[in-house]
Parts: C-alpha cells; structure tokens; sequence
C-alpha cells in the first residue's frame, strides 16, 4: 500500500511540473505579445471561472462536464493499449447523433444522450475493427475517421433532412431551448445559482461515468482482460483471450465515452453547431489528450485534470481580447501536452529508482 | 610470447543501477591465441565484451592494447582498433542483402554515391579463402541462421580485424555445423588473429581453447591454462561447487496415449512454403517425448498450432480422447494442456501487471477468482501467495510485484509454478531452462521429470543437446518441418542426433513416433 | 480536363513533397504524426516573409527568401519532435500530436497579434493573411504552374538517389530497420534519427508554403492546413515508404482532391454533390486503400520505438 501511496505522489508531482512549466511558457507568449499588460491577462488565465462569478464558475462546470468525457475516453483507449485521437471524430458524430435525435426526433434527454452515445461507439469501433482485422493502425484510420466525420455531419447538419436543422438567421443549428426543450438535460436549478443557461447536471453524469469505469478497470474481470490486451497482446492471446474482440470493444467503448460527451455538451444548450465555418475538428476532442495524460489515464484523476484545463479554456476566454488573443489558453494546453511526454518518463525514472531499490533487497535482476 | 598481450582488460568494474555486472575483472588476451570467457548466464561475460567493443563504459578500470592504454568510447573505436564481434544476437539488418550488411560503416564510394563491386569482390575473395559461404545478394531475411553468422564473420574480416570476439556461437548451430566454425576460428588463430571465445559448453573449450578465464556473478575466478585442466574443474569453477552433469531420474512408466497428432499440417510465414508438414506422433502418460532440432525447423509452429495459437491447415490432433484440433486456445487449456511458452517476455507474462495478476492469467473467469464480474482479489492473492511458497518464486514484494523488476529466473519459475499447478495432462514446455543459471535449471528438470512420475505427460522442444540427452524418455528430430528420426536418449550419440538434425540423414516416416 | 490537371499537379506537388518529408523521417525510425503542424508552421512563417517584405523586394529574392523561411522554421520545429522522440524517447504519437495542436494556436495567436498591430493587415482579431502569390506562378502556353512543381520533381530525384546510392542513404535506413545492427557498425542511430526528422521539417515546411501559397492569396489560419499533412501520411504508407511510389500514390491522392474545385465547372454538377462530399473523397479513398494494402506493408521495422544505447 505505502508503494502505491509512493506511486501516486510521484505522478501527483509529474502532472504539476507540467502544468507548472506550461503555464509559465503562457506566461512568457503573454509578455512576448505585451509586457506591459501580461501580468493582469496571466493572472485572468489563473482565475479562470473565478474571475467572473459566479457566472464564469457555471460555465467552467459545463466546460469540464464534456471534458471529462474526453479525457475518460482516451485513457480508456490508453488503458487498453491503444491511442484514441479520434474523439474529435467520435464528438462530432455524436454531435449530429443528440441533435438529430432531439430536433427531428423530438426524443427526451436521456434518449438523446443515448443516441449520441451510440453514434461515437460506431466511430470509435471503425478504427478497431481496422486495426484488428486489417492491421491497419488505429491513429491513421481515426484521423482519416475525423476528417470525414466532420465533413458527413456538416453536410447532413446543413442541408440534411431539407435543411431542418439550420437556422438561417444564426447559420447554425437551432438552439434546442427553442425547438426541442425537452432534449435539454435538467439543470436541477444549476442555472439560477450561477445566472448562466446552460450549467447542467451534465457534470454529475460524467463524474458518475469516471466512478463506474474506474471500477470497471480496477475491479473486474472484463477490465483485467482489456488491461492484459493493452499490456501485451501476444499474452492475452496466449491465456486464451480474443485480443481482437476485446480490441474492437475498446475502441467502441472509448468512442461512446467520447460521444457521451458531445452529448453532454450540446444537450446541456452550450452551443449550437455551425456547419458552415467549423472545417476545423473540435479542439475539445483533442483537449482529451492532456487531460488523460496529465491524470496519468486514471478515470478519477481525470475529473480532476478535466476540471483544470476547463478553468484555463474559461480563463483564456476573459482575457482583453484588445491585447491577446483567446487562443493563448490552446497553446498552453498544447505545451501541456508536449511536456507530457516527458513527465511520463520523469516518473518512469522515480518509479525506476524506487524498483532499483527492492531489486537490491531480492538480488540480482536480469 | 608468454607476456604477448595485444588486449589487456585490467581490474574492470562496471555497476548498472542496483547491480554490479563485473567486479575487479581482469581479462588478458595473448597475440593469436583462443581465449575462452567462461561463465553462467548473468555472470557479466556479455557486459565485459560490450565494454571491450566500445558498448559500454566501464565504472572503473583500464583498457590497453599492445601495452597502451586505449578508451573505447562506442565501436567506431573498436573497429579502429581493429576489434570485431559477432554477437549473439545477430546485428543484421533484415531487409538488406548480405553485401550492405557487410559495408555498412565503412561504405566505399566514389564521389557521393556507393561504389560496391569492389567491395563486392573482396568479399568474395574472404569468403573463398575461409570457406564462409555467402551470396552477396540475397536479402538477410531469406537466407539460413548459418549463412547469417557466416555474413557476421565475413563483416569482420572485410574490416581487417586482428581481435575477433563471439559470443555464443554454436548456441544456433548444429552440432556439424557448430565443429567447422571452430575449425575456422582455429584458422584465423593460426594467421595470427586473436580470438575471444565466449561460452558455457565444456566440450567445445577442451577441442579448441588455449587459455580460459571463468568469471562468476560478476567476479573473475581465475583464469587457466586448458592442458592443465579437467571439464569438472572449470564447471566447478563456473557453478562454485559441484555439478551433476546428468539428471537423476528412475526408468519411465509409460502408459495410455494422452497426446496423438496426425498429419499435422501448418503453413508457414512465406506464402506456398509449410512450417510443419504431416507431422505424426504421439505422447503417453509418464514420459518425457523431447523435440530436438535447430532452431528454425517448425518446433515453435508445431507448438503453436498445438497449442491454439496458429491455425492447423490439414490433420488431427487427439487429446485425451478428443479431437481438438482446431479448439480454442481456452479450450485447450481448460481440457488439461499447459503450455510453458519459448518467449516469457513475449507470450508467457503480462510485464506490467503483479505477480498475483499474472498467476491466474488463465484462470481469472473460474468461479474461485471472480463473482458476477468481479475479480475476488482476496481470493487471487491467496493463491498466488501458496504458489509462491511452493515454487520458490522470489520478487521485491511478493504478490503485489511488478513482474517487469523481477529477475529472469524468478520470471521463469513463476510461469513454470502457474502451468505446473493447474494439474495439467500433457505439459508442453519450450526450452524452459533458456537464459537461466545452472542451479535453477537442475530445479526445472526435476520438477519435469517430477511431473512425469506422477503420471503425467511432458512435451519438451529443446534446443541444447545436453538437456535433450538428459531429461527426455524419447527423443523426435525435427527438420524443416518434418520428424525425421526417433531415438531412445541411451541409445544415440550427440554426433547421430547431429545428422538428423542438419537434415543429411533420415529415416522413413512411421506412424508410431 | 486541363483544370483537372492544373487541381491535380498543385496538390500532388504538396503531398509529394510532404510525404517525403514523412519517408525520411520514418526511414530513420522515428513516426513523423507532426507533419499537419510543421506545415502549418512552414506555411506560416513562409507567409509572414512575403508579407514583411511587401513589395519592397525583387520577385526572385521574395520567392526565395519566403522558401527559406518555411525550411528554416520547419526544420527548426521539427527539432522539438525530435528532441522528445530521441533524446527523451517519450511517445512519438503523443509529441507529435501535442505539436499538431501548437501549431493551429501558435498560428492563430501570432496572426491575430500581428493584425492586431499592423494598419495594413485586414483589421482587428482576424486570422487571415494576404499576400501576393504572383511570383511563384508561371504560365506556360494555357497551363499555369508554379515554382513548386520545379522544386517537388528535383527533390523527389534527389531523394531516391539519397536513399539507395548513397552510403549516408544507406545508413538512415539502417537506423530505421534495425538501429542495434546500425550502432554495432558505429552508425551514430542518434545522429540519422535527427537527419531524417530535420529533413522532414524542411520537406514539410516547404510543402505548407506550396500548399498555401500557389491556390489562393489569402490564407485563414483558423484551419491550419485542414488535413493535408494527415493525407501526406497516408500518401507515404500507400507509396510503401518508396520515393517514386510515394509520387505516384500522391498523384492518385491529388485527382480524388481536385474534384472538388472542378465540380462546379465540370459535368460533375450534374451530380448535385456537396463541396462536402468531394473533401470527404481524399479520406475515403485513403482509408479503402489502406484497408487493401495493409497486408503487404513494408513499413521500416524500427520506425516509434526509442532507441535506448544503454539497453541490454
């Protein structure tokens, strides 16, 4: 137990050097792009929700409720060995998936988060299915699985089903508050204490959802075989395993996650869609990433690391847009990720120096 | 002469992280003579070439040729130095013919661009004068392990080095094969080549050795004179005390047929080519039927397929009764087959779970570990915990252990603990002894033969002569795919075995093998 | 049809040039996933050149000093990948993922604080540049092309001959296939891991100015390059990791990408296809093809595995 206890201090104190030298790499871009007024927007970024109360609090909490989901969904993929970075593919489709089911539909909340939880499962299964039955690599096939989800759902959100979901006068998709108030998940009165619209019970849902694959992944027999496909798939297969099943179910698994999350968000009335100038993938399928890795891929940590990046996204939104620019929180997301890669291999290194430790006690290693 | 060192490798000390892997070594090589390195596996004989060869560097100590001291920084310095090695595993590029492989490194051009048919025919020439048989051309890929040793030598040779290291040889060779390699190593000795011979087989020091220097667990042990000295005093020397060159074991008492496989058929890696064709033989309760052959014949393919981890494409396999021939790999097992895998690392253990994790690899979905779902930990550790008294598994902290930290050995036991205790029928055990030291094997052969005596069968492939001579109640040679021959162990030689094993004898397939 | 071929050559130069960029970099050893953002860059920074320098300078010396611009700063962010791949052995997806998107927000941020600044730029908080492609383009008879085309063929000789009739060739593809074997021989895996990536940054600098520049002049850097390093990828691993193969699958790749600027002007009209459905024709195609040709892949055998000296 004290060994693990170890183990969770060292990854606890990798994540924070990260994010330490990614926010003072923000801070440096900030000073770069005006000295003068870089310690006030820095310290916005620190603030974050906080700097608007308690407006800015409610719309962090609808940030991190889909992030959280994201996360999940590429440490689950992490966890079984594989490397997720379609969700911003899944997300997208799901997107399609919640409001297709909400708008023309006319379905209830629940049923509509389902839908979009289906539809990201189908995206994610693709890349498994891939890569276990073609050997094709399952980065190359989701990033391709992205571009084409992105296009397929701009169109049919566009001018799919005679147009039925785009409002001409926003040029996005409806707001569901007006057409189809029944898909939007209850806020249990969330909204009138932050005076926001859109702060749901989205954020229960998904620190639920972390809770339950957490148990799934420590405590069962389906997480242990998952676990043992990830570490070494020549292993499960030798104790009689199907690796490739149970890497096709991976990969759906991860999808739904991801699609949970589109759900989440856009069910909660957090955006609209715009089919016309989103030809880029949605930053949140990527954000994913560092909030996996900086939670070291465990499903509790990551309500922990969703909730971070979410108060750096919200803090990044109140800095003066006459000075900076909003983007400056990607950038440190994106830095973040960077300095993941290596924090994996500074604890590597602590955890190298604690095994060197008991392979003195038995002897010699290998 | 007596005092004629070319390499001088003095009070040597190299410490990896928790470990010491040479301690005060001191190694003196003699202008063209052959100098044995001897040791078990883990001794640090490997480590002291690797420093020699610019690999690593040494924690302390000196280095000196010809009587100057040299530092050897990476092997660029070697081969300056003339240094050659061939290593154990071979370092070849597989998607590159022969002839790149040899002047990678020293690549002759003219101009910018490679210039090869000068090289070409000075590789010829070497491969003429020492009878290494080579074809230039053909992709390291598709040519024989012994053709790929032979492009190892011809790399040194074409670099015009005067110290030759190998290491471990003859470990891929067949016996014939493995006598004219010797034969040639005496040949470059004689030019005047120096030759650091790294092995653990006896046999072949007493035929060819000047000179030996026995290092154990990092340590030197001394170094002797080969006309002065017995098999037994350098093996006592090795292990530190002595050894029972045979394994001790009562007649077998065989009985029904537990295991019959029937034209077995498996096709191989290249399209059109078979890795097991029309294999039939069969295995009965109480003894110990050893595969033999080199490696690379289809004895991996031929487990694999028995095992449910390849396809069968033609034949029958009849196991306890009943026809399992293509049964999944659960069913297999769960019908009373264990496997001992050729490859630990790669089949056999999950490196990054717990030792407990992986003791029940297999079993994880009996109702003893698991609940609705649920894996019983509690239930898990306990087991684990029995095994690991009963086996000897040693690890850092017991159950909760990652596997990757624990040494090879103890690896070892822990994959033999888990698929001896399931109690199986027929046990399947690849070179389980591969890589460990001499205590921990004699430990595995009795729990082999232990198994058989109570009643059970063992199928054993094997790659070291002296293990499928001791420990095996039958023996079937396999070649390319195909036994070729069955023998009773005290009735045939090393040097029969050979024949069959190279291919260049045969006897008629019959049924009863 | 001559606008086929004009969508086509424009493209297949970009993807060409990229994809080698990616062979060079995997034929070392190391996954180069970081192409979409070096093309960001390189475009970015190729760009920036010619809009600094306006119409001060003589055409060539802006053509010139824009190409420059984009290898330099590939190469030089290429280097970061480079770093976390080989020094630091981390996770060669991970990084090069984490490059991809600092590229878009580095992108993004410096246009909008460059527009921010300058009077001349297309007003506040804008992510667009404009700048004046004519000096890359030349017509020939009815066919215009541009300065690219001239630079993709050179290198796309220069890079076989590099791979297979040099010893320097020989020996990045060492790296690649086996880096013990290439270490043993005192090939410094380290060294050519590097080569083959700083080439990468340069071919795929180079390729983001080629993409950006010739089509249109102005670029929304809101998109970065909107998948075009991704598609380079699939274009290296359907070229096999071989030069002239890797031109002739961006070739095939470029048509399925053209159709969408020829739709409207073409008989395809008549099909009532979204531009949507065309930009999803270059993925699909990949991802069939990919789909077919797996099996036979000859992808280097070493390429995303850290090469660790001091393991035994």
């Amino acid at each position: 137990m004290n060994e693990k206890a170890k183990d969770a201090v060292v990854s606890v104190a990798a994540s924070l050097m990260c994010v330490a030298i990614g926010l003072s790499v923000g801070f440096m871009i900030l000073c770069c792009i005006n000295s003068e007024n870089a310690p006030d927007g820095f310290f916005r970024i620190l603030q974050g929700g906080f700097y608007l109360k308690p407006k800015g609090i409610g719309s962090e909490i609808t940030q991190a409720a889909p992030l959280i989901m994201t996360g999940l969904s590429v440490a689950f993929a992490f966890q079984t060995g594989l490397f997720n970075i379609g969700v911003a593919g899944q997300y997208t489709v799901s997107v399609f998936g919640a409001l297709y089911s909400a708008i023309i539909l006319g379905l209830p909340w629940y049923l509509c988060l389902l839908t979009a939880m289906l539809c990201g499962a189908i995206w994610g299964a693709i890349p498994g299915i891939f890569k276990a039955y073609l050997n094709v690599n399952e980065v190359i096939t989701s990033i391709m699985f992205n571009w084409m989800g992105l296009y397929l759902v701009n169109e049919l959100l566009y001018t799919g089903f005679g147009g039925a979901m785009y409002d001409q006068r926003t040029t996005r998709t409806y707001k569901l508050s007006g057409v189809a108030p029944q898909a939007l998940i209850p806020d249990a009165g969330l909204n009138s204490v932050f005076k926001t619209s859109s702060t749901t019970i989205a954020i229960f849902i998904a620190i639920v959802i972390a809770v339950v694959m957490s148990v799934i992944l420590d405590q069962t027999t389906f997480g242990y075989e998952l676990k043992a496909c990830g570490f070494n798939r020549d292993a499960a297969r030798y104790a009689g395993m199907s690796e490739k099943r149970n890497m096709v179910l991976s990969m759906m698994i991860a999808g739904a996650l991801a699609g949970t999350g589109a759900g989440l968000y856009f069910l909660s009335g957090a955006s609209e869609w715009n089919p016309q100038v989103a030809t880029a993938l949605p930053v949140i399928g990527f954000n994913g990433i560092p909030v996996a890795l900086l939670a070291m891929s465990n499903p509790v940590g990551i309500i922990f690391s969703a909730i971070f990046v979410a108060h750096i996204s919200v803090g990044g939104a109140y800095l003066p847009t006459k000075y900076f620019q909003p983007e400056i929180a990607d950038l440190i997301v994106a830095v973040i990720i960077y300095l993941c890669a290596f924090t994996a291999l500074f604890k590597g290194a602590m955890q190298h120096l604690v095994e060197k430790r008991n392979a003195g006690k038995e002897g010699r290693p290998e | 002469m007596a005092d004629d060192f070319i390499i001088e490798m003095l009070n040597i000390t190299k410490e990896f992280p928790g470990i010491k892997a040479n301690d005060n070594v001191t190694l003196q090589l003699r202008r063209g003579e052959i100098h044995v390195l001897l040791g078990e596996n883990g001794a640090g004989k490997s480590t002291l070439m690797s420093i020699l060869f610019g690999l690593y560097q040494p924690t302390s100590g000196t280095i000196r040729m010809n009587g100057k001291e040299v530092h050897i920084n990476d092997p660029n310095d070697a081969n300056d130095l003339n240094i050659g090695m061939v290593h154990q595993h071979f370092k070849l590029v597989e998607c590159f013919s022969v002839l790149d492989n040899i002047i990678l490194g020293v690549e002759p051009a003219k101009g910018l661009f490679l210039e090869k048919k000068e090289a070409r025919d000075r590789v010829m020439a070497l491969s003429d004068k020492y009878g290494l048989k080579v074809d230039p051309d053909a992709l390291i890929s598709d040519i024989t392990v012994g053709m790929q040793q032979r492009t190892e030598i011809l790399k040194m040779l074409y670099r015009d080095n005067d110290v030759l290291i190998f290491d471990e040889p003859t470990a891929v060779l067949t016996p014939q094969e493995s006598g004219e390699l010797l034969k040639i190593m005496k040949n470059f000795a004689r030019e005047g080549k120096s030759i650091l011979f790294i092995t653990h087989k006896l046999n072949e020091i007493m035929e060819i050795a000047d000179r030996c220097t026995i290092l154990r667990k990092g340590k030197c042990i001394g170094t002797v004179d080969i006309r002065n000295t017995t098999k037994e005093a350098l093996s006592r020397m090795m292990v530190g005390r002595d050894v029972s060159f045979s394994v001790e074991k009562k007649p077998a008492q065989s009985g029904e047929i537990v295991l019959k496989v029937e034209h077995m058929t498996v096709p191989g890696k290249v399209h059109g080519k078979y890795a097991v064709r029309d294999l039939s033989f069969q295995v009965r309760h109480g003894e110990i039927v050893c595969i033999a052959g080199v490696d690379g014949n289809g004895q991996s393919e031929l487990v694999q397929a028995l095992t449910g981890l390849e396809k069968i494409s033609a034949g029958k396999v009849i196991f306890a009764g009943k026809d399992i021939t293509n049964a999944s790999i659960r069913k297999k097992s769960g019908a009373g087959m264990s496997h001992i895998p050729e490859d630990r690392h790669k089949h056999g253990l999950v490196l990054d779970y717990t030792l407990e994790q992986n003791m029940v690899l297999q079993r994880y979905r009996e109702p003893e570990f698991q609940k609705a779902g649920f894996v019983r930990k509690r239930a898990v550790r306990a087991y684990s915990d029995r095994l690991i008294g009963l086996y000897d598994v040693r690890s850092g902290q017991g159950s909760s252990t990652i596997v990757r930290s624990m040494s090879g050995g103890n690896q070892q036991k822990a994959v033999i603990a888990r698929e001896i205790d399931k109690d199986p029928e027929l046990l399947v055990a690849v070179q389980p002894t591969r890589g460990l030291d001499i205590g921990a094997i004699e430990h595995i052969h009795s729990q082999l033969v232990a198994q058989r005596d109570s009643g059970k069968a063992v199928l054993l492939v094997s790659l070291e002569m002296d293990e499928v001579m001791d420990v095996s109640d039958r023996i079937l040679v396999m070649y390319e795919g195909e036994l070729v021959g069955q023998f009773d162990p005290g009735h045939v030689t090393v040097d029969e075995l050979g024949l069959y094993m190279a291919g260049a004898k045969r006897d008629a397939v019959r049924e009863e093998y | 049809m001559i606008l086929l071929i004009k969508y086509t050559l424009l493209y297949a130069v970009v993807l060409l040039l990229v994809a080698l960029g990616g062979m060079f970099s995997e034929r070392s050893g190391v996954i180069n996933i970081a192409l979409e953002g070096i093309m960001t860059i390189g475009g970015l920074s190729g760009i920036f050149a010619l809009v600094l320098l306006g119409g001060t300078a003589a055409a060539p010396v802006r053509v010139l000093l824009a190409v420059l611009a984009s290898v330099v700063t590939g190469m030089i962010y290429s280097l970061l990948l480079a770093y976390s791949a080989i020094n630091l052995k981390a996770d060669q997806t991970i990084g090069g993922t984490a490059l991809n998107m600092l590229a878009t927000a580095v992108a993004i941020v410096s246009v909008k604080a460059y527009n921010n600044l300058s009077p001349a730029g297309t007003g506040a908080a804008s992510t667009k540049l404009v700048y004046d492609n004519a000096p890359f383009i030349y017509r020939i008879g009815s066919v215009t092309i541009n300065i690219f085309l001239i630079f993709a063929i050179i290198i796309l000789v220069c890079s076989s001959l590099f791979l297979f009739r040099t010893k320097w060739g020989l020996r990045l593809r060492a790296c690649g296939e086996n880096p013990q074997a290439a270490d043993a021989v005192g090939v410094n895996v380290y060294r050519w891991r590097y080569v083959g990536v700083l080439i990468s940054g340069a071919l795929g600098g180079l390729g983001g100015l080629a993409y950006m520049v010739p089509s249109v002049s102005t670029w929304n850097f809101e998109v970065g390059v909107s998948g075009a390093g991704f598609l380079a990828l699939a274009v290296m691993i359907f070229g096999q990791w071989k030069p002239y193969r890797i031109a002739g699958a961006a070739v095939f790749f470029a048509m399925f990408r053209s159709l969408a600027n020829i739709a409207d002007s073409t008989a395809l009209v008549n099909l009532g296809w979204s531009k949507n459905i065309y930009n999803m024709m270059p993925f699909l195609a990949s991802m069939i093809l990919l789909a077919f040709t797996s099996g036979n892949s000859r992808a280097p055998k070493a390429e995303g595995i850290p090469y660790d000296k001091g393991a035994r």
